[in-house]
């Protein structure tokens, strides 16, 4: 069993099970979202996580100092993507049946002052916060190492837990792509949503069924891009970066069997041939063809179909190329990390002459 | 004019005022931003020598030599006839890679790039080979490593003769 499951947490694995799971929980929210899944849910996992924790290589990874935050953090988002289905499947039902969203009631529209309320609220959570913070500081030990070495680098070499997802995108990507220009895509996309997104539905209560296609894409960069990344990049990376399952022990002399190769190497040797050409955009052409197709055919394409033609209607054209732009920036992600596991893929074009690798 | 009106400030004392005191506070910023200038460059500087003595060519058998990687940051590494000093920053995000002597690659834990011992990318996201210093024999005999001089592999530098001896 526990063979299975490592077996089954590789990226190759993990990541199409992790987006089916995801794709379900949306199409079923409704059931996903009930009171009754939650307390089920929650009967089941914790003699599962429970039987996780006997094994001690998967006990040692959680445990340590560096983790607990993100232990914590699974936690707690586990619980509030359920509660906003939960919250959501609960108003869609009501709209259904033609009443109002809970939050629409006479009283919940009730105001109150922010003195008292709010600010007693807040101060019993700044009280609550610090009592946590100095009990864990006393528990955990903080995970302080030797003073910095430019010629001696820790191993595994971990980024702090919330830039690991990041960490984990820089597999796949040159620095450029994943540590500049995808972190500032999503920067300024998450800036752009407000723009974007001008229907008006949801405005200060929880629904899906009125805007499906902003929750999905949203959830779907947040958990399976995000969130997943974070967890692979935390509990299943070990020494050298290589993948262990989470009941692996870390045995630093794990031996992978990795090769990766250039799309141009591809094309030209191994289908047509013949040996590389020495002209520099000659050699890269297939994968420069294939990105600028990728980044100018797709948007008009997309309007080709149903959900396209509805958007364009509604969000009007500049509305609508950002957000395919932006959307299949996102995708690239999903898309080399595949290519990457199923073929080797490292490059689509690879200049590293002009340090410019996609 | 009154007696206590000419004692107040005219506009002409009024303004070699003003001179005097905006003076004194564009030189004030002036001389903080100086201090602060000055400050931000080390009073010692323990960065590893930008060029080292690396002892004999007989002193290195063949394959990869570690006794310079913490001091200086470069491999030497002997393979046919040639040996090579080689940069130990990862050309994916300037990590420090491991050597490992049973795989005989070298395995940044960074990212997972790996190298053969020659130094040409094989897996991972590393995009282009280690670099190479230059190296070279002094009149004594003794190896002289260059760290200012980096030759690159994509850019067919290690042909070069300053990229290797051979010994």
């Amino acid at each position: 069993m526990r063979e299975l499951i490592n077996w089954l947490a590789e990226p190759i694995r993990s990541f199409p099970i992790f987006t089916f799971l995801f794709f379900m929980m949306m199409r079923y929210y409704k059931v996903v979202g009930t009171k009754k899944f939650g307390y089920w849910g929650l009967a089941i996992s914790i003699p599962v996580v429970a039987w996780f924790c006997a094994d001690p290589n998967f006990l040692a990874i959680i445990l340590w100092p560096d983790n607990i935050p993100i232990n914590i953090i699974i936690i707690m988002l586990t619980f509030l993507t359920w509660l906003s289905l939960y919250k959501c499947a609960e108003n869609d039902k009501r709209i259904e049946a033609g009443e109002c969203p809970i939050e629409a009631l006479p009283e919940n529209r009730e105001k109150v002052w922010a003195w008292p309320n709010l600010v007693y609220t807040e101060l019993f959570v700044i009280i609550a916060t610090t009592i946590f913070l100095v009990v864990w500081a006393i528990i955990f030990k903080a995970p302080l190492e030797e003073p910095a070495n430019v010629t001696w680098a820790p191993n595994p070499a971990k980024a702090p837990w919330y830039f690991l997802g990041l960490q984990e995108m820089l597999v796949y990507f040159d620095p450029w792509m994943a540590g500049v220009v995808l972190p500032g895509v999503i920067v300024v996309g998450l800036i752009a949503i407000p723009f974007i997104d001008t229907n008006p539905k949801g405005n200060g209560y929880y629904t899906f069924a009125e805007r499906p296609l902003a929750i999905t894409s949203f959830l779907f960069g947040w958990l399976v891009l995000w969130i997943y990344l974070i967890i692979v990049g935390t509990f299943l990376r070990g020494p050298n970066w290589t993948f262990y399952g989470p009941f692996e022990y870390w045995d630093f002399h794990k031996v992978v069997a990795d090769y990766n190769v250039n799309l141009s190497e591809y094309v030209w040797i191994k289908i047509l041939n013949v040996p590389m050409p020495k002209n520099l955009v000659l050699r890269e052409i297939f994968g420069i063809i294939g990105t600028v197709a990728y980044l100018t055919v797709l948007p008009f394409l997309s309007l080709k179909t149903k959900i396209g033609k509805e958007l364009y209607a509604k969000s009007g054209t500049i509305r609508y190329y950002i957000f395919v732009f932006l959307f299949i920036i996102m995708m690239s992600l999903p898309i080399k990390m595949v290519l990457r596991w199923l073929i080797n893929l490292k490059y689509i074009v690879a200049l590293p002459e002009w340090e410019l690798n996609l | 004019m009154s007696e206590d009106l000419k004692k107040s400030l005219n506009r002409r004392e009024f303004f070699s005022y003003l001179s005097v005191a905006w003076i004194s506070f564009t030189a004030a910023c002036a001389g903080l931003g100086a201090l602060a200038f000055r400050f931000s460059y080390p009073n010692v500087n323990f960065d590893p020598e930008m060029d080292f003595i690396a002892g004999l060519p007989t002193d290195y058998e063949e394959g990869v030599d570690e006794r310079w990687k913490n001091g200086f940051g470069v491999w030497m590494v002997k393979q046919e006839g040639k040996l090579v000093a080689l940069s130990n920053i990862c050309t994916h995000l300037g990590c420090v890679p491991n050597w490992l002597p049973a795989e005989l690659k070298f395995k940044c834990p960074c990212h997972g790039s790996g190298y053969y011992m020659t130094g040409v990318n094989f897996e991972g996201p590393a995009p282009r080979p280690l670099e190479r210093y230059k190296i070279s024999i002094t009149a004594e005999g003794t190896i002289k490593v260059d760290k200012t001089k980096v030759f690159r592999q994509e850019k067919g530098q290690w042909d070069h003769p300053d990229s290797y001896i051979s010994v």
